[in-house]
């Protein structure tokens, strides 16, 4: 079974049909990338499967390990064991990042002895310990809110992932420490989507399979070679 | 006294303070806060208040008698003072702790190495009875002439607190007073006299609630608090009053030179609150602190605020408030801060943020800003928000369910405030929170 399974997902935003009969699958353990050109509805898929009220499924459906998805809340979805890492998180005053962490832990069903062992650990392993007291998401950085999502990625170990640009905005070294720890998960056994639209991630975590959305439809799906010959010639090569 | 008395009228002052066994001077003051009273309008600005019929209450009750230990008390109230977690805190966090229902205390302890140290504790009427130079102190911050509700509350004041710290004496550990209102239709009074003797140091907690009665009660009591040269006072007051009370107070300060006054106020129930604590800041470097948190919900008013007063150089004051509507609700916050011509190098800072909760809930910041002299340094903020819908599904996305998310939200806007709370009461606060969450989205 499938880890995760879309099936002519239909979303739309406003009057606006952005995504237009989506199929694919995640396989656990495996990584996964969705490439495609700014608007292609990348961001959409992921925030449409996280449950966002503004993206509305017109059609289609979505299973992880089976569960139908689309039935249920967001933090159900979450508690399932979906995760998506936000391109543009927000900014969250007077929560602390610890704080949220705990909670969302505790919600996914760890208690409160095991995140005081495993968020330190997290934290070094994301090199983030300087940000041990600070509030969510406020005063970072572009890259450090990348690292701060990487962050709740490795606390909660879910069972599929969704990452949206997580390479978008970091440094080199940055680049490296996200690709270890995508790879890290993977291992662990998530299945790891990453959503990008140039292949400088994959480089370092080369991709199982790749997907590419054009027009709010899969157009293409290969193994990483599909990567680097989008990072030769631009979205170009799979429109013809 | 009849356990329970109404009607307001001279026959009645007259013979409260008979019944009190008060000296002259307290029943001539009685009597004139009560002539002044019957001459001043009602306030001309903030929430309606002609709902609230003072002909209507009952302005004496004494349901319960005074005790020496917990147990002696009747079996209601004693359910109600444990399950607020009186005896606990006694035990545990407080120096000493007086407890009143109505019109008059119930119980009153106080540690005895405070004793020793000539800290006195008492009530307000044992004082006003055994020390004359109470009549020096009682109502000279906060005159009659002030409001009619401080008149009002001259002529019949009942119950309350007199604490005197002596000379370089340091309460380290906080003491309480908590007040509970028990008779349908009852007004409570109390009076709250605070005299922090050169470079001594006080924190003094008020807790205030109310089973919730169809009729209306009222609830006015003042507070006054002398910080002399260098001494140091932090008030702080938690009220969760029922819906059906009108609570309208006056509580100000007097901070001598280098000395501070800090008020925490948490206000989250009443009908409607009026609430402006104020510090006149009298000498050389004298300082205030006025933390205020608000919690607004359906169908209250709450018309809070700060006054500081500069009248001496370098004073500083710092007046923050953080408030939260929901529902059909309101809340208002003053901040004034005004500064005298002698006041060289004063500084003030006002800071109000308000997070609407519901399309319906309104709010309102009105800061009055007054500097008469060139040599001061003044900040003002003010901002108002909504929860964001994007940080609310980020939280929700993350396993957090609706109320879980919200809550974290309005904690992470109020804390500021809260982290100044003592810790019982900051938790107590965010259950309250919590609870009312979970009420508004089911």
């Amino acid at each position: 079974m499938a880890a995760l399974e879309v099936r002519d997902l239909h979303v739309r935003v406003g009057d606006k049909l952005i995504l237009r009969g989506v199929d694919f699958a995640l396989e656990a353990g495996k990584v996964h990338a969705l490439m495609g050109p700014n608007g292609s509805g990348k961001s959409t898929l992921a925030l449409a499967l996280a449950g966002h009220p503004e993206y509305q499924v017109v059609r289609g459906q979505a299973f992880l390990e089976g569960q139908d998805l689309l039935g249920l809340l967001p933090h159900e979805r979450a508690r399932a064991g979906l995760f998506v890492a936000f391109q543009h998180p927000p900014e969250v005053e007077g929560v602390k990042l610890r704080e949220f962490l705990r909670l969302a832990c505790s919600e996914r069903g760890k208690g409160f002895c095991e995140f005081q062992k495993a968020f330190p650990q997290a934290l070094r392993r994301l090199r983030m310990e300087e940000f041990k007291g600070r509030e969510l998401n406020v005063g970072f950085s572009g890259g450090e809110k990348k690292r701060a999502e990487l962050l709740a990625l490795y606390m909660l170990r879910p069972k599929v992932a969704l990452l949206d640009e997580p390479d978008s905005g970091v440094d080199v070294d940055a680049l490296r420490l996200i690709a270890e720890v995508i790879t890290e998960m993977a291992a662990f056994g998530t299945a790891i989507l990453i959503i990008t639209h140039y292949p400088r991630l994959l480089e370092h975590v080369p991709p199982d399979e790749v997907f590419v959305l054009l027009d709010g439809k899969i157009s293409d799906r290969g193994g990483p070679e599909l990567a680097w010959k989008i990072g030769e010639m631009g979205f170009e090569v799979v429109r013809r | 006294m009849s356990k329970v008395a109404a009607r307001l009228s001279k026959d009645f002052v007259e013979r409260l303070s008979w019944e009190k066994n008060e000296p002259d001077w307290m029943r001539e003051h009685r009597l004139r806060c009560l002539e002044i009273f019957e001459k001043l309008p009602m306030p001309r600005f903030g929430p309606d208040l002609s709902a609230l019929d003072l002909g209507d209450l009952t302005y004496y009750a004494r349901p319960v008698d005074p005790v020496r230990r917990w147990e002696e008390l009747p079996e209601e109230i004693r359910r109600t003072f444990q399950a607020l977690g009186l005896p606990e805190a006694e035990q545990k966090a407080l120096a000493g702790l007086g407890a009143q229902v109505d019109s008059e205390e119930v119980y009153r302890s106080l540690l005895n190495e405070l004793r020793a140290k000539g800290v006195i504790f008492t009530s307000m009427e044992k004082a006003v009875r055994e020390f004359p130079w109470v009549q020096d102190y009682f109502m000279k911050i906060i005159p009659p002439e002030d409001n009619k509700f401080a008149a009002l509350h001259g002529a019949v004041w009942s119950g309350g607190t007199f604490i005197w710290i002596p000379e370089g004496v340091e309460v380290e550990i906080p003491l309480q007073a908590y007040y509970r209102m028990q008779t349908e239709g009852v007004g409570q009074f109390e009076h709250t006299l605070i005299i922090a003797e050169r470079g001594s140091s006080l924190h003094y907690i008020e807790g205030c609630s109310a089973p919730r009665y169809s009729r209306t009660s009222l609830h006015s009591g003042m507070v006054e608090i002398y910080a002399k040269e260098d001494a140091r006072v932090r008030f702080t007051t938690i009220q969760n009053w029922s819906k059906n009370v009108y609570n309208l107070n006056n509580k100000r300060a007097w901070a001598y030179a280098g000395a501070s006054v800090d008020w925490v106020s948490g206000s989250l129930g009443s009908k409607v609150t009026m609430l402006y604590p104020t510090t006149v800041l009298l000498g050389k470097g004298a300082r205030t602190e006025n933390l205020s948190f608000t919690f607004a919900q359906e169908g209250m008013w709450l018309d809070t605020g700060a006054r500081a007063i500069h009248r001496a150089s370098d004073t500083t004051s710092r007046l923050i408030s953080r408030s939260v509507v929901q529902g059909r609700a309101k809340s208002v916050f003053r901040g004034l801060v005004y500064v005298a011509s002698e006041a060289r190098g004063a500084r003030a800072h006002v800071e109000c943020s308000t997070l609407l909760l519901s399309p319906e809930a309104r709010t309102e910041t009105i800061p009055v800003i007054n500097a008469e002299n060139d040599e001061v340094e003044l900040g003002h903020e003010a901002t108002v928000g909504r929860v964001s819908q994007e940080q609310l599904f980020y939280l929700m996305s993350r396993g957090l369910d609706e109320s879980q998310a919200l809550s974290l939200i309005v904690n992470g806007f109020v804390s500021p405030i809260l982290k100044e709370i003592p810790l019982e009461y900051a938790v107590e606060l965010r259950r309250l929170l919590e609870m009312s969450f979970e009420g508004a989205i089911a």
